[in-house]
This record gives C-alpha cells, structure tokens and sequence, in this order.
C-alpha cells in the first residue's frame, strides 16, 4: 500500500495538468463490483485522466434512461456502499489516477456524512458530485467533506443566469458544466452556446472547466473540449457496458482512446 | 446543521434538486411572495373557489355514525363536494393562476390517484394552459377512468414506467422532464413535498380547509373540537387541515399514514411510523428506505397515499409532538370505506377512509361533549370498482 504515499497524483488538479482532460464515468456494480473494478484499471490505462466513480442510487431524478438502469441493475446485484468502497480500496492499489464519486444526497446523508468521507479520505478520493445539491445548499456537505480533504464538484448548468459568478468563485477542484437542459444521456447535438457559458465562468474563477451531459462521440469530444478544459463522457461509456456486460474491457479501451485522442486534439 | 434557513420546518425542508431547476424554482418562490398579497390575485382566486369550486365546503355532523359509535361527535369537513371530487382543486387552482401570472405556457404534474392530475387538467382548461401529467403505470391501471377523465380534459398523460411504476416515480420523472424544458413550463406540484417553496404554497392554498372548519365548528359546537384528523401520503389534506388549528394547543392533529398490509410487514407506506430522515425529491424529511439511503418500494391500496416520504412540515410537526401518526391497514380502510358508505350515505375516497378508520377506533373512547371532525378528503367513485375487487366481485369500470 506505500503507493498511496503519492498523494499528488490523486489530486483533482493533476487530471488537468498534462492538458484537456478526458473524464470517464461509470455506475459501480454494473454488471457486478468485480468488473467495475476491473473497467476502472481499463479505462486508466486508456487514457482516462480522471474518472467518476457512480455509487447507485434508487431514484436518480438528473439521470436519463441509460444511467437509469444501470443504477437499477447495480442495486439489483447489491452494490452498497460499503461494497463499493471495498471495491475501490482494491482498484486504488494499482490504479493512480484522480477518482471521484458521483451520487445523490441521500446515500451519503444516510450512511453518516461524517462516515462516508472519512472512507474517502482512506481511499484517496478526493471529489465528490452530487447532483441534487445547489449552491444554496452545499454548505452543509462541504463543511464535513473538507475535513477530510474532499472537494464537493460545483455544476453550473445553461439556466444558471445570474447565479454563475456566486457559484464560480466559490468553487474547488473543477467546475462540472452541464452542456444542456434535461437529463444525462446521449444527444446528437448540443445547441446551447457552450463557448460564451464557458467565457461567463472564466471571469470569475481559474480553476478547469469541464463540459458533460450529451457527449458520446470523439467529434462531440473535441469541440466541447476545445472551448473548455475537458470533456465529461457518463451514458456513452454505460452503454458500452450494458451492451457488453462482464465483457466490455476491449470495446470499453477503444472507445476510451479514441476518445482521449480527440480531447487531446482540441 | 442550520435550522433557521428559509424553507425549512425545523430541519426539514430545504431546496436540494439539480442546478438546471434552481433558477426556477426560485422565480416560483419570488412570483409567489409578489402575487400572495396581490389584491388582483386574491380576488380572482377567491372567486374561482366560490363560483368554480363550490367553497366553502361543508362541515357536515354525521349524526348517525356518532350515534352508532357512541362517544364523540363526528363531523366530517366534505372537500369531497368540491369541483373535481377533492382537495387538490383548492392547491391547483392557486399554482395554475401563479403560473399563468409568470407568464408560463405549460403545466406539468406528477399524480398518484389521478385526482391531482384531474384537478390539474380541469384548472389547465380552465384557464387556457397546457397540460401533461406524468402517472405511474401501475396508477395508471388501478385509476383508468382517471386518466380518460385528465384526457377528457385536454391533457397528456405519460405513464411512468421508470422504478416502482407508481406515485414516487412520477414524481421523479416530472422533474426530469422540467429539467428538459423550464423556460415556459410550470411544474404544479400536487403535494405539500418538494423543494421549497412547494411545501409552503400547496399548504398555504390548503389552509383553506382548516381556516373555514375552525369557523364552522365554532359556529356550530361553540367551541374547538377536540380532534381533527385526515389521511397522509405526501399530506397536503393534513397540512390544509391542520395549518389553523396548530396554535389551539388543546386540538390534538392526527394524520393516517397507510399500513397496508400491516407496518409490521414490507408492505406498507406508512413514513413516520417506520421512515428514518433522509434527502430525497428536494427536502429533507422522513422517508422509508434502508440503510444505505435506497428508498424502499412502499405499498397500498389507495395510490394517493402509495408514497414513501412526507411533507416536510409533518416531519416537524412529527418530530415536536404537536401532531400524532397513526398507520391504518388496507383492511381497516376498507371498512371504513363500507361503513360511512352504509351509515351516512357517503362513499368516501379510499385515502379519505384512512382517517375515517381512525375516527371509528377513537370516537367510541371519548366523551359526548367532544367532537373530531375528519378531513373527507376526497368522494370515492373512482375506488368502487377497486373495492368491489378487495372483496372478491370483479367489476367492468
């Protein structure tokens, strides 16, 4: 375990530092913890320079269909927290890249705030997105997260108006800036005007911008990332392993790279 | 943890939903602050309660069920009567009317029993507006004659066949679908839950229930009663029912929670008696769930009560005592729902039966001088068929 004495790597900073970053999320448990460990160290070797590691939630309102049944097919198969963490305390020994969590309040609320980040101090992780927590609300979760190191992701989204200077200048880590309206899931075209969002945002804060919701192929990859500091892939990636289930290593590193590959193009 | 932030009942409440809805949601708290002292608007709503929906509703002595059950005297607060046969016109017409004053175009609802998203479609007709109501599919089953009725009104129904199929999930999925489309469309939820403000709006439009029924029984017993009780999924009956009496300390408030099958059982929906506090929906409340915070496929047969978390300002009123929750089983339901149908000629909802359970097991331990007065939530036309089934006598609708 000395490996985690390098504790630079696993910083939310250093998936930035080589240049646009690509981001890979996937559920935990889909299709069982043992692969997930697994496409964790596949998608690292790939290339993924940061990834979000999904902890499944029964009734994930900003999720779209896709990620929709991937929660339910984790839950189905038992993937809890506690399980989850296992899981990653196994990953993160060969594994040195910035991994974060993606879930909603009530998972962490229930297990104990207090509890669950001291897990992810243990484990290295060192971010955390929530999507059901607003600005107006985040105090709360950051106090306790921040003890342990942990930064709560901001999200800025195409409605957020008037609100983006307050929630840029207080944001750590990354901004996750949500492409467009509606749920996760993969869209054919973007529409809102990303580059002048992305301007907004960087008038009030240096820290790297990454563009998710929508983004599925290398083409999509690129311009996001063009106009921004990275790109945020969830659906597409989960798709690939609905499609493959326990299988899904090969066609799971092609699409990695070639995603990667574009982001490094822009 | 802070307690004194807006929207919250002590620690319950709050607005946690994604940040595409946050802008919005505040427009609604901001148009509700500005149009709630609006002379204009108040005026115009008060005129759609008497010409439209027939308020005030009747506080009506069930003489013979007091009689029958002996002790205390039984009046029943029949919001049944009104247009659209429930409570829920009194919230709609209130949020439909805000939405048409920030200038939306669209109303979208989620809905259990269907009778929210009646009242939702009657209101969208009435004043011009789109509406697409999202149901569980299962709800969509057990309440067809609902969804022909919303449909009959001009709405859109999408059945939900995401999770549980049921009310939760559409609530879910009316998010989901404000998130996609927000700039002209107003999300009129049907229950006192929800990020804030919706608890406070659909509460404040409710508190008309409690606000004539603490007139009526004083007119007509010359003093308070000493309960008042109404049945409690999300709780805007109970929390229009409760909101005036919450200073008459000596009124005791009860709300009844679904059992199903018994809480001892899986199968049931009953928050407070066996939720534990969580985060879901955008508030903080109780909620039936395991461990890790999965929230807990719930059961009853009433799909308006078919919900596994609370109104936040029950939580509270939960947490400091001020109101008791008592589960009532599909059985006890039932009955309850055949006996007021048999003794009084009023065939009530099955979610209005909750409480009307409640009143048969207290009312015979009380005085004579005392009264309870039960929220009849809602008539019971749509539940005939579904009953005749509990007892074995399938029915064509």
């Amino acid at each position: 375990m000395s490996k985690l004495a390098y504790t630079d790597n696993f910083d939310i900073q250093a998936a930035f530092a080589k240049g646009k970053a690509f981001i890979g999320f996937l559920t935990a448990g889909d299709p069982n913890l043992e692969a997930t460990a697994r496409y964790i160290q596949t998608m690292a070797q790939a290339g993924a320079d940061l990834i979000e590691i999904g902890i499944p939630f029964s009734d994930p309102v900003a999720e779209g269909e896709v990620i929709q049944r991937a929660s339910e097919r984790a839950l189905a198969k038992g993937a809890l927290t506690d399980a989850i963490f296992d899981m990653v305390a196994q990953v993160r020994e060969t594994v040195t890249i910035p991994l974060v969590f993606m879930t909603y309040l009530n998972p962490v609320y229930v297990y104990g705030t207090d509890r669950f980040f001291k897990r992810c101090k243990a484990l290295q992780i060192r971010g955390i997105i929530v999507p059901d927590l607003p600005y107006e609300e985040k105090e709360e979760l950051e106090t306790v997260a921040a003890t342990y190191g942990v930064t709560v992701i901001s999200l800025i989204a195409p409605t957020s108006e008037q609100r983006i200077g307050r929630i840029a200048k207080e944001a750590k880590g990354f901004i996750y800036c949500v492409s467009s309206l509606g749920v996760t899931g993969v869209r054919k075209n973007i529409t809102t005007d990303i580059e002048s969002l992305v301007g907004t945002i960087k008038k009030y804060t240096d820290i790297p911008v990454a563009i998710g919701f929508g983004i599925a192929e290398p083409e999509q990859a690129k311009a996001m990332a063009a106009v921004s500091d990275g790109a945020i892939v969830g659906s597409a990636i989960v798709k690939i392993i609905e499609a493959y289930g326990d299988k899904a290593e090969t066609p799971l590193a092609e699409y990695v790279k070639s995603m990667k590959n574009a982001v490094s193009q822009a | 943890m802070t307690t004194k932030r807006k929207g919250r009942y002590g620690n319950h409440g709050g607005q946690y939903i994604p940040e595409i809805l946050m802008n919005a949601v505040l427009e609604v708290e901001a148009a509700y602050e500005q149009y709630k002292k609006d002379p204009a608007f108040i005026a115009e709503l008060e005129d759609l309660q008497v010409h439209y929906t027939g308020r005030p509703s009747l506080l009506y002595y069930a003489k013979h069920m007091s009689e029958d059950l002996g002790g205390a005297k039984i009046y029943l607060k029949r919001e049944d009567l009104n247009h659209t046969g429930s409570h829920k016109i009194n919230n709609v017409l209130g949020q439909v009317l805000l939405a048409q004053r920030m200038g939306k175009k669209r109303i979208i609802a989620e809905t259990g029993a269907g009778q929210h998203g009646v009242a939702a479609a009657t209101a969208a007709a009435l004043l011009g507006m789109e509406c697409e109501i999202f149901m569980g599919k299962e709800d969509t089953e057990r309440q067809a004659l609902n969804v022909y009725r919303m449909e009959l009104l001009g709405a859109k129904v999408h059945p939900v066949t995401s999770g549980t199929m049921t009310l939760k999930d559409a609530v879910s999925e009316t998010l989901r679908e404000w998130t996609r489309r927000v700039d002209d469309t107003y999300y009129a939820m049907g229950s006192a839950v929800g990020p804030h403000p919706f608890p406070m709006i659909v509460r404040d439009f409710q508190s008309i229930i409690s606000k004539e029924t603490r007139a009526q029984i004083l007119k007509a017993e010359g003093k308070l009663p000493s309960m008042v009780m109404a049945c409690v999924g999300g709780g805007s009956n109970a929390i229009g029912m409760f909101h005036h009496f919450i200073p008459d300390e000596g009124v005791q408030l009860v709300g009844c929670e679904a059992a199903g099958l018994g809480i001892e059982t899986k199968e049931h929906a009953a928050t407070l008696a066996k939720g534990t506090p969580g985060i879901f929906h955008g508030m903080r409340s109780y909620f039936v769930q395991n461990e890790y915070g999965q929230i807990a496929p719930v059961y009853s047969i009433s799909a308006g009560l078919d919900y596994p978390g609370i109104g936040p300002e029950h939580s509270y009123l939960h947490d400091t005592g001020r109101a008791t929750y008592v589960p009532i089983t599909d059985e006890e339901a039932v009955t309850a729902f055949e006996y007021l149908s048999r003794t009084e000629g009023i065939i009530p909802a099955i979610e209005s039966a909750h409480a009307v359970a409640q009143a048969m097991k207290v009312a015979p331990t009380m005085g004579r001088d005392e009264s309870i007065i039960i929220c009849l939530s809602g008539r019971g036309d749509k539940d005939v068929a579904a009953m005749a089934k509990y007892r074995g006598r399938e029915i064509h609708e």
